[in-house]
Order: structure tokens, then sequence, then C-alpha cells
């Protein structure tokens, strides 16, 4: 039991997405206390890339040279996006252990990855124009107050609140999944896949990387996988329907466009609302209810649904 | 938008062990109403409880329910509650006796396991709507979602919209009418009872087959859509069990060794 939300504002204009999502996410707390992350996409900075990426976890053991392998590994970072190419490095430090940075960069996204990964303990969590995925362990409230979401605004953005059944409390199993290596899609998911060994053995032969062992983050390589096929955001999540096992109910975000795909048993929870200008969907119409302070009309997705939404 | 408080307690209600009743409604002519919005859901249901227990008001009308789970649970006895917005999941479960009024939608498994009384919902319901329930009729006039009357034992659900998959899944007695369509998987594996369908069968489930339409049938429907404002009936079609995927002896093992 996980609890997964999303919202996508139609008028294009930048709303407080970073702290509607905290409030959505922390009324489904008891959904998962494990860990909380966002999808939040904001306003592209004139072309400009935006990199989250993490060099160790919260819950590391803090050995004695713990500091100065993360000063080294976050130097080591920097050095190898300039020698890749890369103009105008700007760094935040978010926490300890966790960095934005934007840069100027016209090469291949999976090269530049693929570098930065072969750091000990570096990962990428997202990267694309406007797409940043947060990620830590602790309800939404402590993650969203720790990486100071609430002043984020944007357009759409996905969360999840995790109860781990598949795999290890840390980042690195934490939702959502970037859809490496592809810029700005982004995927949460409440359910289990039963074809994820098939699945990941197939998209690991042709090139793609794991981080985690958590089923879920095949569904964001395999939707990345058929768009770059010359599918759309929709009919990859139709194909997905078929080709993916288990239960699901998932929230599949690119950077104008948000989906949602219920599996043949609705077996996971989804509760839909539409207004002229905003669509809610959460696991529970509480978390929909912090954003919206009036009665609404909402309803669930029937079984093998997909719907998507375009910003 | 950002009027809304942030949430600060346990949405299940668990962390309040020893709370106790909040003592907020006003009663006026036999009428008591008080305001959820700022009260925890524990709270809402001691309050309520305290009403119809413990001062006998039998009409209690609940403003600002803001979706909460688990509302208007395990009340067994006759009175009337009116909520004045959408429940959350586990709305109106375990209940005994009362008439229920939502004036909007209810989350996943509202009724569930509801023995008598009367559940109206304005709006629409999550799946599991009607879970094992016993007896009594639930009202939904709007659309349902998967597995409406999971394990139904008796009473009546009634739904003004469609259905999703699995709709009465393993029900076991008791009347469904679904005006709208239905989806994949209607009856599957059940034991008895009977479903009515005003709308498109996706497909029939396991041992659901058409049964044969009888005047107790149009007097049924009838009473009963007339009652709930959702007449005049349209052309609905009967399913009933084929009774071919289960064993039927009415004994169990141990009795039949008796008799033999």
């Amino acid at each position: 039991m996980c609890g997964i939300a999303g919202i996508i504002y139609r008028d294009g204009a930048p709303h407080p997405i970073g702290d509607e999502m905290t409030r959505m996410l922390q009324s489904m707390k008891h959904r998962g206390p494990d860990s909380t992350g966002y999808a939040l996409y904001g306003a592209p900075e004139n072309g400009s890339l935006v990199m989250r990426y993490k060099l160790a976890d919260a819950n590391t053991p803090r050995d004695f040279e713990f500091e100065e392998r993360l000063r080294r590994h976050r130097r080591e970072v920097e050095t190898r996006l300039e020698r890749l190419g890369a103009r105008d490095l700007d760094v935040e430090e978010e926490t300890q252990y966790a960095f934005r940075v934007t840069f100027e960069y016209d090469g291949d996204l999976k090269r530049l990855a693929d570098i930065v990964e072969n750091i000990p303990e570096a990962e990428v969590l997202s990267l694309g124009r406007s797409l940043e995925i947060v990620k830590d362990l602790g309800d939404a409230e402590t993650v969203g107050g720790q990486y100071g979401l609430d002043s984020f605004t944007g357009t759409h953005a996905i969360g999840h609140v995790r109860m781990a059944t598949e795999s290890e409390v840390d980042i690195s199993g934490a939702h959502p999944y970037w859809a490496y290596p592809f810029s700005d899609v982004a995927v949460v998911h409440n359910g289990q896949l039963t074809n994820y060994f098939m699945w990941r053995r197939r998209l690991e032969r042709s090139g793609h990387r794991f981080m985690s062992e958590c089923d879920s983050e095949i569904i964001a390589v395999y939707l990345a996988e058929k768009m770059s096929d010359g599918d759309s955001l929709e009919e990859a999540m139709h194909r997905s329907l078929d080709e993916l096992d288990g239960v699901f109910t998932y929230i599949a975000v690119t950077d104008d466009a948000l989906g949602v795909a219920k599996d043949e048993l609705a077996a996971k929870p989804l509760v839909l609302y539409e207004s002229d200008n905003l669509t809610a969907v959460a696991s529970e119409e509480i978390a929909i209810r912090q954003i919206v302070d009036h009665e609404i009309e909402t309803y669930d997705p029937y079984e093998r649904e997909v719907l998507v939404w375009q910003r | 938008m950002a009027t809304v408080g942030r949430i600060s307690y346990d949405a299940r209600g668990l962390a309040e062990p020893h709370a106790e009743a909040p003592n907020v409604a006003t009663v006026e002519d036999g009428v008591a109403t008080f305001d959820a919005k700022d009260l925890s859901t524990r709270l809402i249901n001691l309050e309520l409880r305290r009403l119809i227990y413990e001062e006998g008001v039998t009409q209690v009308v609940v403003q600002n329910p803001q979706a909460r789970h688990s509302l208007g649970v395990g009340i067994l006895t006759r009175c009337t509650i009116t909520f004045e917005g959408s429940l959350g999941y586990f709305g109106c479960g375990l209940i005994d006796g009362p008439e229920i009024r939502v004036k909007g939608r209810v989350g996943w498994s509202s009724c569930e396991n509801m023995m008598s009384g009367v559940v109206v919902v304005d709006s629409n319901a999550g799946s599991l709507t009607g879970a094992a329930i016993r007896g009594g009729d639930l009202v939904v006039k709007g659309r349902v979602g998967a597995r409406t009357g999971i394990d139904q034992k008796g009473g009546t659900i009634i739904v003004g919209g469609s259905a999703g998959s699995m709709t009465a899944f393993m029900m076991q007695r008791g009347h469904q009418i679904i005006l709208g369509d239905v989806g994949p998987g209607l009856g599957d594996s059940m034991y008895d009872g009977t479903i009515y369908v005003g709308g498109k069968v996706a497909s029939l489930g396991i041992d659901c087959v058409p049964g044969e339409w009888t005047d107790a049938d149009t007097e049924f429907v009838e009473r009963k859509l007339a009652l709930y404002g959702l007449g005049p009936a349209p052309e609905l079609q009967k399913f009933v069990c084929g009774k071919v995927l289960y064993n039927y002896d009415s004994l169990e093992p141990s009795e039949r060794k008796l008799v033999i």
C-alpha cells in the first residue's frame, strides 16, 4: 500500500505545486511512512538543464571520512561535467548529500548520466529542462521542509508516499523514478509487478541501468523506451496494460503531460477530480481535499483506463 | 486555495486512544447539527455516538465531513444521519439500523458489512461498495468502482450509473439493480442472488447466466426504484447463478456423516 498523487494546471502559468503536493502527500502519510518523493515541473530556465543527484543516503553509516568523501565526490561530479562540455555550472547544496545543479549542455544525456554515475555512490535522480525529482526518507513535511519545496512553483507535479514491500528503504528505492536516460519523464506507482525480472533483463540488454531492486523502476524505463521508439505517452501507457503483469495504478509525467493508468483488475485505488483549470488525482480523496476547499465531484477511473491531460 | 489548513492528525483516527466527545453539537427541534471541519475522525465519530446513544437524538446532521475515512461506522440503532459532503474510505461500515444520506461521494468500501438500514449516496462511490452486506438498502445515484457487492449476503444494492469490473463477485444472496453499464466479469463465482442490469454488460463472469424474468422481478424492481426516486424502471436484464461451479450440498461434511 503506497499513496500516489498528481496535479496538473492547464493554464500553463506557475502555481505553488511544491506546497500543494506536500499537503496532499502529508494527508496520505498513513499509506506510506517510509519515504516521500516529488517530481516537480518548474519553468525552464533559459533552456538550461537541471540535474538532481545524490552522493549518499540519509541512513548511510557516517564513518570517519564520510564528509571528506562527499566533498571529493562532489568535486569529481563538477569536474566531469565541465570536462564533458557543460557550461555555466551552478550547484546548490540541498542537503549534505543531495545536490541540484543547473548547466548548459548540448550533448548526449545518457553519456552524461553514465559518467556522473560512475563515481561511487552517485545517482542521478532526475535530469531535464523542467523536471526535478526530490526524494528522501520521512514524511512529506520532513522532506518538503528539508528541500525547501514550499516555494517551488510550476505547472504539474506527482508525488508518492512509500510503504516498502519489495526493496530497501533508501533514496534509490523511493519513488518517483526518472526514466533514465530520457529527460523530463517520471513515474510513481502503487502496486506490484509480477513480470519484473523479465522486463528488467530485457531492458538491461538494451542498455538501461537500474539503480534499485524496486519493481516500479521498470515502468519509468519501459515508458521511456516505448516513447523513444515513437509512441506517444498515451500509446506507451496503453501498451503497458498488456505487457506489464501484476496490480498497478501509476501516474506518468512528461514535460507537458500527465497520465494515469489502471490495471485490468482495478485493484489499486485512484480518485480523480477535474475542474476547468486543474486536474488532481490521488489514492484517496482526502488528499485532493487538501488543495480544494469546497465540496467537489470526484470519481474512480475503471479497469484498463488510460487518461492523459496536456498542460 | 491556500486557505485549507494542513492536516495535523492521524487520518485513520488511531492516534487518539483517550479522546472524548467534543460536545459541540447544537440541538434544535430534535435535530442535532455539528460542524466536522476542525474535528479529527475519532472526534467526529465520538460526537455522533454521544448524540445517538447518550443524548437519545434520532436525527443528526454532520457538516463538512471533508472526505475523511471511517465516518459513521458501527452505529447499531435506528436514527437518521445526514452527511453534508463526501466521505472517504469505509464510510458507514458495520451499521445496523440507521438511515444515512450522504450528500456527496463515498470512497472505497463504503457500507461494508451493513446489517440493516438505508444508505443513500447522492454522487459516486469507489470500489468494494457494499462489500459483504447482509441486509438493508444501499443506493448510489452516481457510478461505482469495481467489485461492488463483493461477497454480498443479503440486502439490495442500487446503482444509478455504471459499475466497474467484477461486480457482484462471489455474491451469495440479495439483489443488485444497476441501471448503467457493467464492466467485465459480472457475477463471477456467484453462489446465489439476483442482478438486474439496465445498460451493456462487458462480459459475464464464471457461472453467471441470464435468468428468467417473472412478475415478482417486475414488482421488486418497480417498488425499489420508486422508493428512491429512480423510476420509472427501464428495461432490465436479469442475471442469476448457473449453479455448476460449486457443490450445492447444503450439509457440512460432518453433518452428512450423521445423516448417513
